[in-house]
């Protein structure tokens, strides 16, 4: 899958999770950049992302990913079904 | 008030989780007063979704509610110890949010039945602790989850039956807190065990979600976990849906009675599809017994309607249903008919209907009626009953038979229109009344009472049970429930008059009695009971040696029908306050016989 598909995908999820429109997430984006991101709202961005890319994240995989770029990484090592 | 469509079963709980800070936003703008409650959660798990999802659904049902949470599995300190911020929230309700992590000692293989058995009971213990605390300390409305069984069998099968298995023991736990329930006023089980199976246990219970975050359930079903809670609260704050609109073709029977013929229809035992007709019709008709009320809004001649109604095979029959409305009139108009004919606002209204287009029609006509999305025959009784429209809090004998009451309702305005005297109408409904203090067997439905009627009610005062029980029991209280009677059938409790005998002389220079709660069901509105209801209370007054009554008009919304009612009933107006000399009084009903 595209990566660009995949950023566009996640930068939706971002905004509806954090509810503000003027998210743009980029590889570099981690929880230092967004404010309200933390371990609470980790855990409904990681059950936002699985069932929209249809995959189940490993909990080593949940606690490890430090930003975005390292949830790109995941998503499309996984190879998911995301439909185009 | 607007439906918001992502919060109605069955909803897209991903969904929900996603966006329940533009659910909540979209909510709060549509402008609707909801009432206020403060709702704090003690959690045995992590609870910071559902705070948040219980929210949405809240608002959803009306209702505004400010939370407490407690810290991370700190339900039991809260509770008996307090903290500053707990000690200092109001709680209307409490949940307890507690699961099988929660459970500290389960039985071991070596243990005897004695073992196991004080194991079982200290498990119980703690837990009633908790509610006995709460109940010592707020006073209010406590939810309780019961337990979900555990994902895995070290019995297999056996555990079970064996006194060593977890089921076993969950189970017995579980039968424990349900009879506590049975017994216990304002205490509810939330049936966690029945919803954890309904979502599939090992969803429920995925390791996943309790080992990363401390979440119980695993947060994908914190929506189900949600609404279910909240149908429980909606139904204690009279927010129950209180009647079903029911389309007939493909809905009650497979087919077109019209076209096909009352004999042609799929209903009864013959096929499969008779059948799934059938145990629609005959779940609708134990909805009746709850006090649902059944009504009919079908296009078609009123005479297919009613034969279809009778076709052989059928559970339901015309008898059933309080009105039927067929004809080729738009359904939306026939609903608004149905509401004013019932005197029910149009949000207590379902409408049920296998046809997409009338459900459009009817959602966007009519706002706040509730059209849940049917989809194939054998699904439509999974739908209604996991919309949790009627969640059961409170049983009275008034719900038995509300449907005849309604039904007598509609043969009185019928006698109303042969009768040119309206006191010659009422002379003749041979009125009889049955007004007395409060007592046990009548509580829950004073309570009932006092959080829905919202016309004929003077102070909007919502009472719980316990509250009603503490007027009851209070000597400077003058209490007086209403029961009406007439020739089409028995009322049932429709009248609360509570007074507040207060010795400070703010009005006059006797003794004081403050009318505290004074309301009418709507269905006996212009039968002269409140006349009755105040020579009633001015005689109990008399016999306590109160002088003057003081009657208090708090207005809303919705109560501008009793604006004057103490002026109508022969109060003095003083300032904000309506004054009545006792001494003076002379009877006024004259058209019900008292007791």
């Amino acid at each position: 899958m595209m990566e660009e598909k995949i950023y566009e995908t996640l930068n939706e999820i971002f905004r509806d999770v954090f509810d503000d429109d003027e998210i743009v997430v980029d590889a570099k984006t981690n929880s230092d950049t967004i404010e309200d991101w933390d371990s609470l709202e980790h855990i409904n961005l990681v059950v936002a992302i699985e069932k929209a890319f249809g995959l189940k994240f490993s909990m080593d995989e949940v606690t490890g990913m430090k930003d975005v770029g390292e949830m790109v990484e995941i998503i499309k090592a996984r190879g998911t079904k995301l439909e185009d | 008030m607007q439906v918001v469509k992502e919060l109605e079963y069955p909803f897209d709980s991903a969904n929900i989780l996603k966006k329940k800070k533009s659910i909540r936003r979209q909510l709060l703008e549509d402008g609707t007063t909801r009432i206020r409650k403060n709702i704090a959660i003690l959690g045995g798990s992590t609870t910071a979704n559902v705070a948040q999802v219980l929210d949405l659904f809240l608002l959803q049902y009306g209702i505004e509610a400010s939370f407490y949470e407690s810290e991370y599995n700190k339900y039991y300190e809260d509770a008996l110890f307090g903290n500053p911020d707990f000690d200092a929230f109001d709680a209307d309700v409490i949940y307890i949010h507690t699961g099988i992590h929660n459970v500290i000692t389960f039985p071991k293989m070596q243990d005897d039945r004695e073992t196991i058995d004080a194991k079982l009971n200290a498990e119980f213990e703690r837990f009633r602790a908790v509610w006995e605390k709460c109940f010592e300390k707020k006073g209010c409305t406590i939810i309780q989850n019961n337990f979900e069984y555990p994902s895995w069998r070290l019995l297999g099968n056996k555990d079970v039956s064996d006194i060593h298995g977890r089921v076993r023991f969950i189970a017995r736990l579980n039968q424990m807190f349900a009879d506590y329930a049975a017994e216990t006023e304002n205490f509810y089980i939330h049936d966690v065990n029945y919803l954890s199976a309904r979502c599939g246990i090992d969803t429920w219970c995925d390791p996943f979600y309790w080992n990363m975050y401390k979440y119980c359930p695993a947060v994908p079903l914190i929506p189900e976990l949600c609404f279910s809670v909240a149908n429980i609260i909606k139904s204690v704050y009279g927010k129950n849906k209180k009647a079903l609109v029911l389309d007939l073709d493909n809905t009650l029977w497979g087919g077109i009675v019209g076209d096909d013929g009352p004999e042609n229809l799929a209903i009864g035992q013959e096929s499969g599809q008779g059948e799934t007709y059938y145990e629609f019709q005959e779940y609708l008709k134990a909805q009746k017994d709850l006090g649902i009320l059944l009504n009919i809004d079908s296009k078609n001649e009123y005479e297919n309607a009613i034969a279809g109604l009778n076709a052989k095979g059928s559970a339901l029959s015309p008898e059933d249903f309080i009105l039927i409305k067929a004809n080729w009139d738009p359904k939306d108009r026939n609903l608004l008919e149905i509401a004013k004919e019932l005197n029910l606002g149009e949000d207590s209204l379902v409408f049920v209907d296998d046809n997409p287009a009338e459900r459009m029609i009817v959602s966007e006509q009519v706002p706040g009626v509730a059209v849940p999305e049917m989809g194939t025959p054998e699904t439509y009784i999974q739908t209604l009953d996991h919309s949790g429209f009627f969640e059961v809090t409170s049983f009275s004998a008034d719900d038995l038979s509300r449907n005849d009451m309604y039904k007598a309702n509609i043969q009185r305005e019928q006698m109303q229109s042969a009768f040119a005297d309206y006191e010659d109408y009422l002379k003749n409904l041979e009125m009889t009344a049955e007004i007395l203090p409060f007592s046990k067997e009548v509580i829950p439905r004073i309570s009932q009472l006092t959080n829905k009627s919202n016309q004929f009610n003077l102070t909007t005062l919502r009472c719980s049970v316990a509250d009603i029980e503490e007027m009851a029991e209070d000597e400077n209280w003058i209490t007086l429930y209403g029961k009406l009677v007439d020739k089409f059938g028995d009322n049932g409790v429709v009248s609360v008059l509570a007074a507040e005998i207060r010795p400070d002389h703010a009005y006059s220079l006797g003794k004081e009695a403050h009318i505290r709660l004074n309301l009418m069901s709507c269905r006996v509105l212009k039968r002269d009971m409140e006349f009755a209801m105040l020579d009633e209370l001015v005689r109990k007054a008399k016999e306590k040696e109160v002088t003057t009554l003081v009657g208090h008009y708090l207005p809303t919304k919705k109560n501008g029908m009793v604006a004057e009612l103490y002026t109508d009933l022969g109060f003095q107006k003083e300032n904000d306050v309506w004054i009545l000399d006792v001494a003076s009084y002379q009877d006024q009903c004259k058209v019900i016989k008292i007791n």
